[in-house]
Formats: structure tokens, C-alpha cells, sequence
């Protein structure tokens, strides 16, 4: 592997409940530009790990370090506004407002006027909001919405709403993003566009990015690198020929019976 | 500035204009009475909005507006009311320096009732805005509770129980619907700006919105200070339409009869609130009929005290059960939307 | 301050806090399994007082049956104010129920005001509990002695209702997980209709007892103790019985400690539990006894 940059790096992070270890001593190293993924059974804890990232959860032990700078333990908003966007699981829009204004709330966090410039309709207000508007419409054309910029959220379809919530990401101005099951629900042909268009964004926008899935096919299909979760702990990681023929993750994930039949 | 924008101005413009004309008329050919629930709805419009942007907009549930109305009001009229008259009025206790000797004129009384509401709003905000749901709607009633304790205990301030009467009436429509369309004004301009789609987007998910690097803190204190001020700015106003206040005024129920008009119009339309502030005045005092004798024909049905909240608690409830997105739900007014109605009546 | 004064006010404070709790008791059970503030609840502990005063002047019945009637009619009042004010919106957003519980207390206050007319009525108290014994320099009314075991009765037969019935287990249920318990077969509308009932009951009793120790029946009587008791609730932890207990017992000496050694202070007497309130809300939420409720991301 070529000398990257390492990106995003986490120490040992550690999250405890009480007596329940949802994620012990994770580990890992990104490299700047690559696409990586976490995998691993249901309640494994991958969307642990990525609250103790993006600071939704302070971890009980272990540290996080984004481009070198120690953010453990930043409010989410501190870590967005540091380069970390994410989705989440079970797709969070902002549903009563339209699509376009869900991804210029994204665009908010890089506007440099206040209310007081709206509320004296100051002409540096006026331009601003239309910047907003233009580059949120941008990410919509990128993503394919461009059309249902005027719909209501909750009202599109399952799919534009996940695409809506990768573009209203982008609208942050991230350096590093976070995938939580983007694949989820989607058709075969649907996948096929989705990994088409992640490997096309890391390009575009010169993001890392980090992804939990499910689907096998897009985990094999763009993660240049994988870690696999069970039960908290990190049970194997590598490229993803390693991964799948390793008898842990198969255990892991169908059971002591498949690794005998294997 | 595009076409778009031009032409909604000079219709905003002319709109205004109708209003002033109105209300010129109003002056000159309504009774006392008429002028009077004219001068009401002005200000339950401007609480109402206060209320909105800190609720319908933001999705903050605060039950505290009561107290912030208390603080203008008290502040406004400690202002416009002449040396003499608290002295006279300070029976029990007299009033304490610098309060007994300071005057300003009405426009800056007001506003200082707003300035002095807007910065109890924060030194409120700062440690109960962390709270969520419910136990801010109960931490922000604890606090207007408070407030209206030490109203009634702080006799060289507020007079104690006895309150003020006799506070100047600079009161009239001129200066109530002024300050209903400044309130109007920033409430607009603030919402249709990518910062309210902000506090907008803290309402609808704000796991999300944090995520998205929204400081939700920080413009939740905003939105709640922008919004107490309002709810001084109307307390203020008040105090000078009615001409006498005391502690009993600023109970709960004045903050429901706000909550009341926001929800009746819409949790998050201002056009709503605007409405529901002209239906729920009108209501209110319509509904003074049931407490008052009244004789048909030959019979005389007593009144009945009390039925009229009654009734209003009932269409509260109503409201809540049967049309909780009020009359106008989240959709606004706007000038396009007439335009298109005409535009399809004129296809079809 | 001398040792009869003492024993005087400590009595009154047990009174007191005993009223508060049995009051938060039924706060408590009500946002241990809605997660709602029962805004009404302060207006089911002034049903139950007026009840009583309405049989006893106007259907001329004995004293303790209309303590009993009126018991049980509160108790349906309260679970009424559930069927038709909470359960349609229990799948509408929490504010909704909010909202509804506070128009149904502003109704009944005001329907109170209509049928029972707003003057203070007068309450006729049986002559044995309000004579006052006399120990040496202690003086007690026998009232303050009688409210706090009658309470402390009521408490334990409500603990064991909680704690070793079918509908208790079912109460624990569903303040752990309405939707699991709905779905392992529990009738939740009828279990919530008992926690209702049970809470309704021991606010009838607070009030009846509130009418004797305070004899002056107003249809706004309810509005400061329900907040105050609500405070009590909150302090000791929200959704557990206990806290509710202690957290009356802590308000109920509080309030009375702080007027008798500070006497000046007691026009700021109503504040001192909002005053409390704040602080447990930004120093610990969940009180003495509660538990922390996440947020899941």
C-alpha cells in the first residue's frame, strides 16, 4: 500500500453500558482517499463506534484522532465542522422541510453571515442565500434530485431519501464521511448505482470514506479495506479476499455449523 | 434584487398601506370597545409569534411566556409612569432608587421592557435549554412561577400585590400594530432565511442537525432570546392598553391563552398565527355572553361565570384532538400561492 | 426555637409531606407509563374534596360514607379524563398529550368554578380530629397525626397493588416497554386505566385530608399543590414510587422548616419548590431514585 496520510485514526475505543461492552478496544487506521467498511452481525456495535467518532457518545476509554488532532470527546457539531459528515441507520431528514432546504441546512455550516444580516436584509445576506441555494441545488443534480427540489422529504421514496441525506452530508463540506448502511433496501440495480456513485464522490469531492453494510456485494465491491465486528470486538481485518475466507468472520456471522461445512 | 422579490415588496408595501388606512378609519368611526379588541388582537399577535418562533419554529415547549410578559410589562411601566405618580402609587413601601426617578418615552419604554425580558430570556436559557421536552415546558413554568413570586413579594419594586394603576395610556392602534409589524417583520425575515430553516431543522431532528454542525445550544438560546424580547415587547404593550397590572395577571393562564392562539393557527405558520390571533381575541371576547344575563323574549337566562373559559378550554381541547395542525397547519400565505390560485382559475 | 415549637412544626411537615406524596404518586405512575405530565391531576385532587362537600350538604350523607363515594367517583373521574383526553393521542406526538392535559385542567378548574361557584366554601370537619391535644407545651391537632398514617396506609396497600398484583406487573411493564408489553399480551388500555384509577384515588384522598387540615374548598385549590407535589415527583425521580414518597416527605419539611426559622421569607414560600425545581433539573434530572432515559441515535 502506497505512504497515505492517515486520516482518521482511533485508540483502543472503548464503549461501556453499565456491565455491557458494546465496543471494546477498537482500533483502527484510514488512510486519506480510500474507501473502508465495518461489517459484522446485528448488534455488533458498528454504530457504536461511529457515535464515539462523530461524538454522539463519549467513550469510556480510548481516543479518536482526525488528521492528527485529538477530538475525542467534541460535540457533534465541532466534529462536523472539523471535516467528520455521517448518515445515519434509519435515514434522519428533516421531514417537514423541503429537499432543497434539507441540504442548505447542510450548506449552514459554511455560511459566514448571521441572522442580524437577514434581519436587515443586508445585500451580503441576499448573496449569501443564493450561493446556499446554487450549491445546494449543485448536490442535488449530483445525486439526481434536482427535480423534486420543492417536494417535501418525508414524501419521497426510500431510496431518493438516502441519496438526499448523502448530498445534504456533502453539503457540509466534509473531508471524511460516514456511511451508516447506505445499501440498506435498495434492489440489486439500485446497489449497482450506489457503488457506482460512492467510488464517483470520493473522487469528485476528495473524501475518505468509511461505511457499514450488510450487503455483501457492495462491502466486497468497494471496500479497499475491512474490519469486522462481533460482539464489540474486532475479529479480523483486512482486504476483503482475507475477510472472506476467514473462518471467524463466518462463524460470526452463520454460525459454528457453517465454519464445519466450509 | 430579482423581479420575484421587487414585486413582493411593493405588494407587502401596499398591504401595509391598506392597513394604515383602516386603521385611520378605525380611529375615527369605531366605538371604544371595537378599538379596544383591535388593540388586543395586535398584541396577542405579537405573543403569539414570539411563542411560535420559539416553539412552532424552533420546537422548544416553553410554558414560561407569562413571566417574559411580566418582566415588559413591569419594566415599561416603571418608565413611562411620572415621578409623582409612584410616589403616590408606592403606598405600602416606597418605590426604590433609580426606579422612582426614571422616565423615557414610550417607544424606548418598550423596548426596554423587550431588552430587560430578552435578557432574562438568557440568563433563563442559558442552564434550561439543555433540558428537553417536557421538563423544559415545566423548568420554563417553574421560572414564570418565579417571577411572579418575587412580583408579589418585591414591594419596592413592583408594588407588591397591589401592582400599578393608573399607568399612562400612550397605548392606541398606531403604536400596537407598528410593533406588530416589526415583530411580523423579523419573525419573516428571520424564518425564510437559511437560519430559520436551521431552527427549523433543530425541531424536526436534532441528533441530525448536530450531526449536520448545527451548535444547536447556541441557536436555541438565540431563537428563545429573540423570542423573549417579543414577549416583553407584548407584556409592554399591554401594560399600557389595560392601565393597571398586578402578579395575578401573569398566572399560567396567560401563557395558555398564547399557547391557545399558536396552536389554533398552526405550530409553525405565521400566517396561522396571525389568524388564529384575530379568531381566538374575537372568541374570547365574543364568549363574554355566556357569562352575562341574556333575555330572549320573555325569559332571562342568567349568566353563568366561568363558562366562558369553559367553552375556550373545550375548544382547546377540541383543537387538539380532532385538528391538531390548526387552521392553517405549517403552510403560509405568500403571493405566489395567490397568484397560482388565479393562474388555475384562470385555465380552468 | 423551643422543643414544642419544634414538635409542632415537625407534625405539620409530616402532614404536609404526606399530602404532597400521596399527590406525586400519582404523577409519578402516570409519567412512569405515558411519559405524560398529568397537567389535570392537580384538578382530580380538588374533585375529591369538593365531592365530599357536595355529599355531605347537599345529599346530606354521613360524613365517611361521602369520604368513601367520593373516592371512588374521583377515581372514575380520572380514569375518564384518560379515555376521552389521552387515549386518542397516544400515538400523536408527547406535546399533544401535554397540551390536552392542560386544557382538561383549565376545564375543570373552570367547570368547578361553574357548578361549585368560585367563593371559598367552607368545610364542616368532625369536632374529635380537630381538637387540639395538649402534651405539656406541645400543642397538636389530632388531624396531624392521623394524615400521616392514614397515608402512610394508603401508600403500603398501593405498594403491595404495585408490587404483588396481576395489574401492578402489568404497570412495571409497560413503564419499561408499552409496545413489548402490548405485544406479550398485557391490556395495556386497561392497565392504564387502573394506574389512572389508583393515582385519581389517592389524590381524592390528599384532597379530602387537604380540606380538613386547610378547611377552605376553592375550585383552584388544586393548581399550587399539584405543581408543588409534581416538584415533589420530579425531585424524588420521575417514574419511581419511592422517590415520589420521599420527594413529598423532602417538600412537604422543607416548605414548613424554612417559613418557621425564617419567617420573613414566607410570601416566597410558593417559590422556594420552584426554586428546588430548577435545581434538580440542571444538577441531576432524573431526580433521587430515577433512571436515565437515552436518546438512541
Amino acid at each position: 500500500m502506497s505512504e497515505r496520510a492517515v486520516v482518521l485514526e482511533t485508540r483502543d475505543l472503548t464503549m461501556r453500558f453499565g456491565g455491557l461492552t458494546a465496543a471494546h478496544k477498537f482500533s483502527i487506521q484510514i488512510q486519506e482517499g480510500r474507501i473502508v467498511g465495518l461489517i459484522g452481525p446485528n448488534g455488533a456495535g458498528k454504530t457504536t463506534c461511529f457515535n464515539m467518532i462523530t461524538g454522539f457518545y463519549k467513550p469510556t476509554e480510548g481516543s479518536v484522532l482526525f488528521n492528527g488532532q485529538d477530538i475525542t470527546g467534541w460535540s457533534p457539531y465541532k466534529v462536523c465542522s472539523a471535516g467528520i459528515a455521517r448518515t445515519f441507520q434509519n435515514i434522519r431528514l428533516f421531514r417537514n422541510e423541503t429537499v432543497l432546504q434539507n441540504v442548505m441546512i447542510g450548506a449552514h455550516l459554511r455560511q459566514k453571515t448571521t441572522w442580524w444580516h437577514a434581519l436587515f436584509s443586508l445585500p451580503s445576506f441576499w448573496k449569501e442565500e443564493r450561493e446556499v441555494r446554487e450549491k445546494a441545488m449543485g448536490l442535488l443534480e449530483e445525486v439526481g434530485l434536482e427535480k423534486l427540489a420543492c417536494e417535501k422529504a418525508s414524501s419521497l421514496p426510500y431510496g431518493a431519501q438516502r441519496r438526499l441525506e448523502i448530498a445534504r452530508a456533502l453539503a457540509t463540506e466534509p473531508s471524511f464521511l460516514l456511511l451508516d448502511e447506505p445499501a440498506a433496501g435498495m434492489n440489486p440495480h439500485e446497489t449497482q448505482d450506489l457503488m457506482r456513485f460512492v467510488k464517483d464522490i470520493r473522487d469528485k469531492f476528495k473524501l475518505t470514506i468509511l461505511l457499514i453494510e450488510h450487503d455483501m456485494k457492495v462491502v466486497m465491491g468497494i471496500c479497499e479495506h475491512i474490519w469486522v465486528l462481533d460482539y464489540g470486538v474486532t475479529i479480523c481485518e483486512g482486504a476483503p479476499e482475507v475477510i472472506q475466507a476467514d473462518p471467524k468472520v463466518i462463524e460470526a456471522y452463520l454460525g459454528e455449523e457453517a465454519v464445519k461445512d466450509a | 434584487m430579482d423581479a420575484k422579490r421587487k414585486r413582493n415588496y411593493t405588494l407587502n408595501a401596499v398591504l401595509v398601506g391598506v392597513l394604515g388606512l383602516f386603521l385611520f378609519w378605525a380611529n375615527g368611526h369605531l366605538d371604544g370597545y371595537k378599538i379596544q379588541i383591535m388593540n388586543l388582537i395586535a398584541v396577542n399577535i405579537i405573543l403569539a409569534l414570539s411563542l411560535n418562533l420559539i416553539y412552532g419554529f424552533t420546537g422548544l415547549f416553553s410554558l414560561g411566556h407569562a413571566g417574559f410578559m411580566a418582566i415588559g410589562a413591569y419594566t415599561c411601566s416603571l418608565l413611562i409612569m411620572t415621578p409623582v405618580q409612584k410616589e403616590m402609587l408606592f403606598i405600602l413601601d416606597p418605590c426604590m432608587w433609580p426606579f422612582s426617578v426614571m422616565q423615557a418615552p414610550f417607544v424606548v419604554a418598550v423596548i426596554a421592557g423587550g431588552l430587560m425580558a430578552a435578557l432574562f430570556g438568557v440568563i433563563i436559557g442559558l442552564p434550561v435549554l439543555r433540558l428537553g421536552g417536557d421538563y423544559l415546558g415545566i423548568a420554563t413554568l417553574g421560572f414564570a412561577e418565579i417571577i411572579r413570586v418575587f412580583a408579589n413579594n418585591l414591594q419596592p419594586v413592583t408594588n407588591g400585590a397591589l401592582g400599578f394603576k393608573g399607568i399612562p395610556d400612550f397605548s392606541n392602534l398606531w403604536w400596537n400594530y407598528g410593533w406588530c409589524l416589526v415583530t411580523l417583520f423579523v419573525i419573516v425575515r428571520l424564518v425564510n432565511s437559511n437560519f430559520g430553516n436551521v431552527l427549523k431543522s433543530i425541531r424536526d431532528d436534532e441528533v441530525a442537525a448536530r450531526a449536520m454542525g448545527v451548535n444547536t445550544f447556541k441557536y436555541k438560546l438565540t431563537s428563545f432570546t429573540i423570542g423573549s424580547f417579543f414577549a416583553g415587547v407584548g407584556g409592554a404593550l399591554l401594560a399600557s392598553l389595560l392601565t393597571t397590572i398586578d402578579p395575578k395577571m401573569f398566572l399560567f393562564i396567560l401563557t395558555f391563552n398564547v399557547l391557545m392562539i399558536v396552536v389554533a393557527g398552526g405550530l409553525g405558520s405565521i400566517t396561522g398565527t396571525v389568524l388564529g390571533g384575530i379568531v381566538i381575541t374575537v372568541l374570547l371576547e365574543w364568549l363574554r355572553f355566556v357569562e352575562n344575563p341574556l333575555t330572549l323574549g320573555n325569559f332571562e337566562i342568567p349568566g353563568v361565570p366561568g363558562m366562558r373559559m369553559v367553552v375556550f378550554s373545550l375548544s382547546l381541547l377540541f383543537i387538539i384532538l380532532y385538528k391538531r395542525e390548526g387552521i392553517m397547519g405549517m403552510r403560509e400565505f405568500s403571493w405566489d400561492w395567490l397568484f397560482g390560485l388565479f393562474r388555475k382559475r384562470g385555465e380552468a | 426555637m423551643s422543643f414544642a415549637m419544634f414538635v409542632q412544626h415537625f407534625f405539620n411537615a409530616l402532614t404536609l409531606g404526606s399530602l404532597y406524596a400521596l399527590i406525586a404518586i400519582g404523577y409519578t405512575m402516570v409519567y412512569g407509563i405515558l411519559r405524560l405530565i398529568n397537567f389535570a391531576h392537580g384538578e382530580i385532587f380538588m374533585l375529591g374534596a369538593y365531592f365530599v362537600f357536595w355529599g355531605v350538604t347537599l345529599l346530606h350523607l354521613p360524613w365517611i360514607v361521602a369520604v368513601i363515594l367520593s373516592v371512588i367517583v374521583t377515581s372514575f373521574a380520572g380514569i375518564l379524563v384518560d379515555r376521552a383526553a389521552y387515549r386518542p393521542l397516544r400515538d400523536a406526538p408527547r406535546i399533544s398529550a401535554l397540551i390536552s392535559s392542560i386544557g382538561v385542567s383549565f376545564f375543570l378548574q373552570n367547570l368547578a368554578i361553574v357548578v361549585f361557584s368560585a367563593i371559598p366554601r367552607e368545610v364542616q370537619r368532625p369536632d374529635w380530629l380537630v381538637t387540639i391535644i395538649q402534651f405539656g407545651k406541645i400543642r397538636i391537632l389530632p388531624l396531624t397525626i392521623v394524615v400521616p398514617i392514614l397515608s402512610f396506609i394508603l401508600m403500603l396497600g398501593l405498594l403491595y397493588i404495585v408490587y404483588r398484583t396481576k395489574p401492578g406487573l402489568g404497570m412495571r411493564a409497560i413503564s419499561k416497554d408499552i409496545e413489548t408489553s402490548r405485544l406479550m399480551g398485557v391490556p395495556v388500555n386497561r392497565v392504564i386505566a387502573i394506574t389512572f384509577g389508583l393515582g385519581s384515588a389517592l389524590a381524592a384522598a390528599s384532597g379530602i385530608m387537604w380540606a380538613l387540615r386547610y378547611p377552605q374548598l376553592q375550585p383552584i385549590m388544586g393548581v399550587i399543590p399539584g405543581f408543588k407535589a409534581f416538584i415533589a415527583a420530579v425531585f424524588g425521580g420521575i417514574g419511581s414510587i419511592q422517590g415520589a414518597v420521599v420527594g413529598g416527605l423532602i417538600l412537604g419539611f422543607m416548605e414548613i422548616m424554612i417559613v418557621a426559622f425564617m419567617p420573613s421569607l414566607a410570601g416566597y414560600r410558593d417559590a422556594f419548590a420552584f426554586v428546588l425545581l430548577i435545581i434538580i433539573l440542571l444538577i441531576r434530572p432524573t431526580g433521587l431514585f430515577g433512571e436515565k432515559l437515552e436518546d438512541k441515535v
